[in-house]
């Protein structure tokens, strides 16, 4: 196999340069994805038989969750990249990360406890899946905490990245005891996005969402990505070239 | 029920959502606001940087040029 | 290498005994914190018993929580972590006794003092043995995920409240089932199943997280 694209991942000049070429398509297919679901998640997929119109609030909270969930194992996955290669990317990508994790989390927090209002009448429930949720977001606060707590750069990286990991590994541990914790309490009850059998028309415009979210993620990641790139070379020729080129075309 | 596509008869009935309107409403306002700040937040940060690093460069030309 | 285990033990032992302060103080902070819930939400007997699994399990965490912040802390100062990164033992070898030490003067001293508190909170005699178990397999993973945060922040200014932030999330399985054992318990349910759960997670803690406590202590030496 080659491995040439990987060793030149390493190089921060040929990241900003892809990452550029690459972010108008993925802007362009956040922007497709997410209208199209929303169009017809919010308008034309029928009503749910059960829950009437507020199952509509899946086509968000679904999405935010998948997002949340994966969003935490690629910041172990760069963790370990990190560590192990040392390659300075895969820092900036765990860094800057975590916040589109925590508000990612957040939003599916936010969305889970409005949506069980109409569905459980009550805000908020100790439900296993949101209860889970709730402790990925203190996760993440803390990657991000430890992170500007660190003043020395490569430490606060590595610090990162150990902290990653070892949440990653705990992460399937928490969910299983969570859901056991939640079993010994209450019998298990209708959980918000359980379903039988969805038909085409509803999940559909959920697939649309999901991959909408995944682009969306990758731009707002990209974009943080090449700013920290910036600010973190800008000593270098090739980035005063840069900033002259950008500011220049601008005036 | 008319043959359309849409799930709902009127923009009315869809603006209404049923009786979840208001939840429906909340959820997709807040969940497009926080989506919009994500990508605003690095944007307005990248072009203060910019204006900050033109500033910067510029002012060291001038000092290698004065000295 | 044994020997090396050995030797850092009783080091730790000695280091303790010097300061017997250190030894009560977590003590103190769990009797005084099991005090006041009866306090907080009344001494009714049979409101008690319910909460009591699960107030001596929060109060136990908290007690480990509070004693984890000065672990690594005096060995950062005198410059000992970096006389272990540099020595030629195994650095994980060298936290575990670290954290089988902290764990020894400060976890067990919690265990043995439980069923005292658990009586008072009015815990059914005969469950102070399923009490004791689930704080036994218990608190040596709370010390062992404990000192991986305490590795990450012993060289920051203000790491005690960063430390709560980073374990506390990591705290919940093990709070889940300590208090889950004793609440299955008191319910008349059968706990063998749940104590082999927290001895099993017990043994990935004690194979995992000496790595980690390592790369945690190697990361807050080198900056």
């Amino acid at each position: 196999m080659n491995w040439t694209w990987f060793h030149r991942l390493g190089s921060p000049k040929w990241f900003y340069g892809i990452s550029g070429r690459w972010l108008p398509l993925l802007i362009a297919a956040t922007v497709l994805l997410v209208c199209a679901g929303l169009v017809w998640g919010l308008a034309i997929a029928p009503a749910d038989y059960q829950q009437g119109n507020s199952f509509r609030i899946m086509y968000i909270h679904v999405p935010a969750s998948f997002l949340a969930q994966s969003i935490y194992i690629s910041m172990a996955i760069c963790g370990v990249v990190g560590l192990v290669w040392k390659m300075k990317i895969a820092d900036v990508a765990l860094q800057q990360s975590a916040p589109i994790g925590a508000w990612m989390a957040f939003v599916s927090l936010l969305t889970g406890a409005i949506w069980g209002k109409p569905t459980w009448g009550a805000y908020w429930v100790w439900d296993a899946r949101l209860t889970a949720m709730l402790i990925l977001l203190f996760l993440y606060f803390g990657v991000i905490a430890l992170g500007q707590a660190i003043s020395n750069r490569d430490s606060a990286a590595r610090a990162c990245a150990v902290l990653a990991v070892v949440g990653v590994i705990n992460i399937p541990i928490i969910k299983y005891s969570v859901e056991w914790w939640n079993t010994l309490h209450q019998p298990a009850s209708f959980t918000l996005t359980e379903k039988p059998a969805m038909p085409a028309s509803m999940w559909v415009p959920l697939l649309l969402m999901v991959l909408g979210f995944y682009c969306f993620y990758t731009v707002v990641l990209l974009m943080r990505m090449r700013l920290e790139i910036l600010r973190r070379e800008s000593r270098t020729s090739w980035v005063r070239a840069e900033v002259t080129r950008l500011t220049g075309r601008k005036k | 029920m008319t043959d359309s596509i849409f799930a709902f008869n009127s923009f009315a009935e869809f603006l209404a959502m049923g009786k979840h309107g208001f939840y429906v409403w909340l959820c997709f306002g807040v969940t497009l606001a926080i989506m919009l700040l994500n990508v605003a937040l690095p944007w307005l940060a990248r072009k203060k940087y910019l204006n900050q690093e033109i500033r910067r460069l510029r002012w060291e030309a001038q000092n290698e040029s004065g000295s | 290498m044994n020997r090396v285990f050995f030797l850092l033990l009783v080091r730790e032992a000695r280091l303790m005994f010097r300061r017997p302060g250190e030894l009560v103080n977590p003590l103190v902070f769990f009797a005084i914190v099991i005090c006041l819930f009866p306090l907080a939400v009344g001494p009714e007997t049979q409101l008690l018993r319910t909460l009591s699994p699960g107030l001596v399990w929060v109060a136990a965490l908290l007690a480990v929580l509070l004693s984890l912040d000065g672990l690594f802390r005096s060995d950062f100062e005198d410059g000992s972590l970096e006389q272990w990164v540099v020595s030629p033992h195994p650095l994980g070898v060298l936290v575990l006794a670290k954290v089988l030490a902290h764990w020894l003067f400060s976890g067990l001293p919690l265990v043995l003092l439980s069923p005292v508190l658990a009586l008072m909170l009015g815990l059914p005699a005969d469950r102070i043995p399923v009490l004791l178990a689930s704080l036994l397999l218990g608190t040596p993973i709370l010390s062992l995920l404990g000192a991986v945060g305490a590795a990450l922040t012993v060289g920051l200014k203000r790491g005690g409240i960063l430390l709560t932030l980073l374990i506390l999330p990591l705290y919940i399985p093990v709070l889940i089932l300590g208090s889950g054992v004793l609440q299955a318990a008191l319910q008349g349910l059968p706990t063998a199943g749940y104590l082999l759960w927290m001895g099993s997670m017990l043994t990935l803690a004690i194979t995992l997280t000496p790595l980690a406590i390592a790369a945690g202590i190697k990361i807050s030496v080198g900056e």
